[in-house]
């Protein structure tokens, strides 16, 4: 199929054409920036820094890559079973494997970039 | 492990071997753990033996495995629930409208096939996300935006078939209404692509949305006929600018002239971005000076049209005693880091998930029970309307919120469509199943109620699809009549998303 579909893209002499290979992050960062990121950096419009802000009043880290209490576990536990509007995240989206690197990530068993 | 409901274990368990044999064991879910992954995280019957569950999940990589997939669960009459990154959280999530469904999780389909800039379009999987083809396409330098929604985290295909919408310019934040061409596999696991790519070695699939003969898209749209594989979407060349122009009024009735006034600039296509209205809470409006409402209106497009269009709406809107005209920044793009960390980025082309922060925890509300679902009546986008469902929503709020102990949010008025607007209500669902009933109770008398007033919903929670499709019932039913004869000729089976939008196949039918 995909070379039929790639066969079918330069017939059709689309010069712009791309073509992308599947995204398959594989990395604690990788999984992290694709999945955490978007709701737990630092600043304005990240729902889950402003949550952790509230909960903790600032007694421990809002942002989760500044927390150094979080372990692997931990981050399972959120990641497959969510808490308030954060959502579990199913293995199509961040596979067991995947999981444990985003936990050593969190962690800090991995050096930060 | 669960079983669908009327397949027995033996032919239940063939149809996983085969399954796994097609797409890897790793891709087949059915113990407890993995299939709660599925459930809707904002059910509004959570933890109640109403909740809609699925019994197993099911996630092919390609079309040749949906196809295989759907075969065997055709012969084996298992029902699937197809889901492209399962994140219509508010309108279901995940969970399937028929529990005891296998979800057919389309997740790991998730290359960007193509991305055109001379004819801006896109070809996308099922499984690409709104986040996923923005990366696409800043990676490969290309000058052309996308429509994303609020969750940038939802599917580009899915978003578009459940009739979701965006906020840069008309037509492209009409999500279904930028599509063009899909593919589709149906119940027997034939192929079908439509518009132009029903033809062989179509060179304009993406190009022309209608191709020859009946154009059945339509039916892929909250519809149950079929699997969505593949679906090319118009995309926006970036614009050079985007200006917001803000005209406030002082007396509440003026919400009519400011309507017309905001619907002919919208349609002469002189403002193309994302309106809004606000304003009609009581008492405003009552005091000198106060703002009753307030509209603004993006336009985006070359910057000396952009200055020109506002003088023009400057001219239209000054007819209106008393109005103020304000003109926003004027912002040139691409924006810069600076700019872009204090705009609203989905405005901008630019996918993030700001929203959630609106309904989860925050300063204003430290303890909020976690998820919401969504109320989308359709309105006519006209003032009078806005006034005839504002009369009614404070009449009857006091006893739908039950003195505001419910805690419902909104009205929000939504002008993603043109000549219509959704007066959004949102309610908060959480864990306690005692809250979580009083707020169904509420919803569905919303529905009864602006069915009363000629007012439909365009979208709805998955357990709410049947109290919404059963409003629409002009000549006894005759819409759902016919959606019912095509389910059984193309799905004789029934094994498609039963109940999906109200559609139920014969054997699951209650009238």
């Amino acid at each position: 199929m995909k070379c039929a579909m790639t066969m079918l893209l330069l017939a059709a002499g689309c010069m712009s054409a791309h073509a992308a290979e599947p995204m398959a992050p594989a990395s604690g960062e990788a999984v992290y920036k694709r999945w955490c990121s978007h709701c737990h950096s630092a600043g304005r419009g990240n729902p889950g820094t402003e949550s952790l802000q509230v909960k903790y009043g600032g007694k421990v880290p809002a942002v989760l890559l500044d927390r150094t209490d979080l372990d692997s576990a931990a981050v399972k536990v959120f990641v497959r079973q969510g808490v308030l509007s954060m959502p579990p995240f199913r293995k199509t989206e961040i596979t067991d494997a995947e999981l444990v690197a985003l936990g050593d990530y969190i962690s800090k068993k991995n050096a930060k970039p | 492990m669960a079983t669908p409901p009327n397949v027995s274990n033996a032919d239940f368990n063939k149809v996983l071997a085969a399954w796994r044999q097609t797409v890897g064991a790793d891709w087949v879910f059915t113990s407890p753990e993995d299939v709660a992954l599925y459930r809707d995280a904002y059910s509004p019957y959570w933890g109640e033996k109403e909740e809609r569950v699925a019994s197993a999940a099911v996630a092919p990589a390609s079309v040749e495995e949906v196809q295989a997939v759907v075969r065997m669960a055709n012969q084996y009459k298992v029902p699937l629930y197809a889901i492209s990154t399962g994140r219509n959280l508010a309108y279901g999530g995940s969970a399937p409208v028929y529990s005891g469904s296998v979800v057919l999780d389309l997740k790991r389909m998730n290359r960007v096939l193509e991305v055109n800039q001379p004819n801006a379009y896109a070809l996308v999987e099922p499984g690409v996300n709104y986040f996923d083809l923005h990366e696409h396409i800043t990676k490969a330098g290309l000058d052309v935006w996308i429509d994303p929604p609020d969750p940038g985290w939802g599917s580009v295909i899915g978003n578009a078939l459940d009739g979701g919408g965006g906020w840069t310019a008309s037509p492209f934040r009409d999500h279904f209404g930028a599509h063009c061409g899909m593919e589709v596999v149906l119940a027997n696991g034939e192929i079908v692509r439509t518009g132009m790519g029903a033809l062989p070695n179509s060179k304009s699939w993406q190009h022309n949305r209608w191709g020859f003969g009946p154009w059945v898209d339509g039916l892929f749209r909250q519809g149950n006929y079929g699997v969505v594989t593949k679906m090319g979407f118009h995309l926006m060349p970036r614009p050079e600018a985007m200006q917001t122009v803000t005209v406030q009024v002082t007396r509440e009735a003026d919400v009519i002239p400011l309507v017309d006034t905001l619907n002919l600039l919208e349609n002469q296509h002189v403002v193309n971005g994302s309106t809004s209205l606000g304003g009609g809470q009581p008492g405003a409006g009552g005091n000198a000076g106060a703002t009753a409402w307030s509209a603004s209106l993006p336009i985006y497009g070359p910057e000396k049209v952009v200055r020109a269009q506002v003088e023009y709406c400057r001219d239209k809107f000054s007819k209106i005693a008393d109005a103020r005209f304000t003109e926003g920044e004027l912002f040139r793009t691409p924006l810069d880091a600076a700019t872009l960390a204090r705009v609203r980025k989905v405005s901008f082309g630019i996918p993030d998930l700001s929203t959630f922060g609106l309904l989860g925890r925050n300063a204003a509300n430290p303890s909020p029970p976690g998820g919401h679902v969504d109320f989308s009546p359709i309105l006519p986008r006209t003032g009078e309307a806005v006034l005839e469902f504002m009369r009614l929503y404070r009449e009857k709020l006091p006893e739908l919120s039950e003195g505001g102990a419910l805690r419902i949010l909104g009205p929000v008025f939504m002008t993603n469509w043109d000549r219509t607007m959704v007066a959004l209500l949102m309610f908060p669902i959480g864990r306690d199943p005692q809250m979580n009933g009083r707020m169904r109770n509420s919803f569905r008398h919303w529905v009864e109620l602006c069915a009363e007033h000629g007012w439909g919903e365009y979208r709805a929670p998955a357990v709410f699809q049947d109290d919404v499709a059963k409003a629409y019932s002009y000549n006894n039913h005759s819409l759902r009549r016919l959606r019912e004869t095509i389910k059984d000729a193309v799905d004789p089976n029934g094994i498609l998303s039963p109940g999906r939008y109200g559609v139920w196949p014969k054997h699951l039918r209650k009238v």
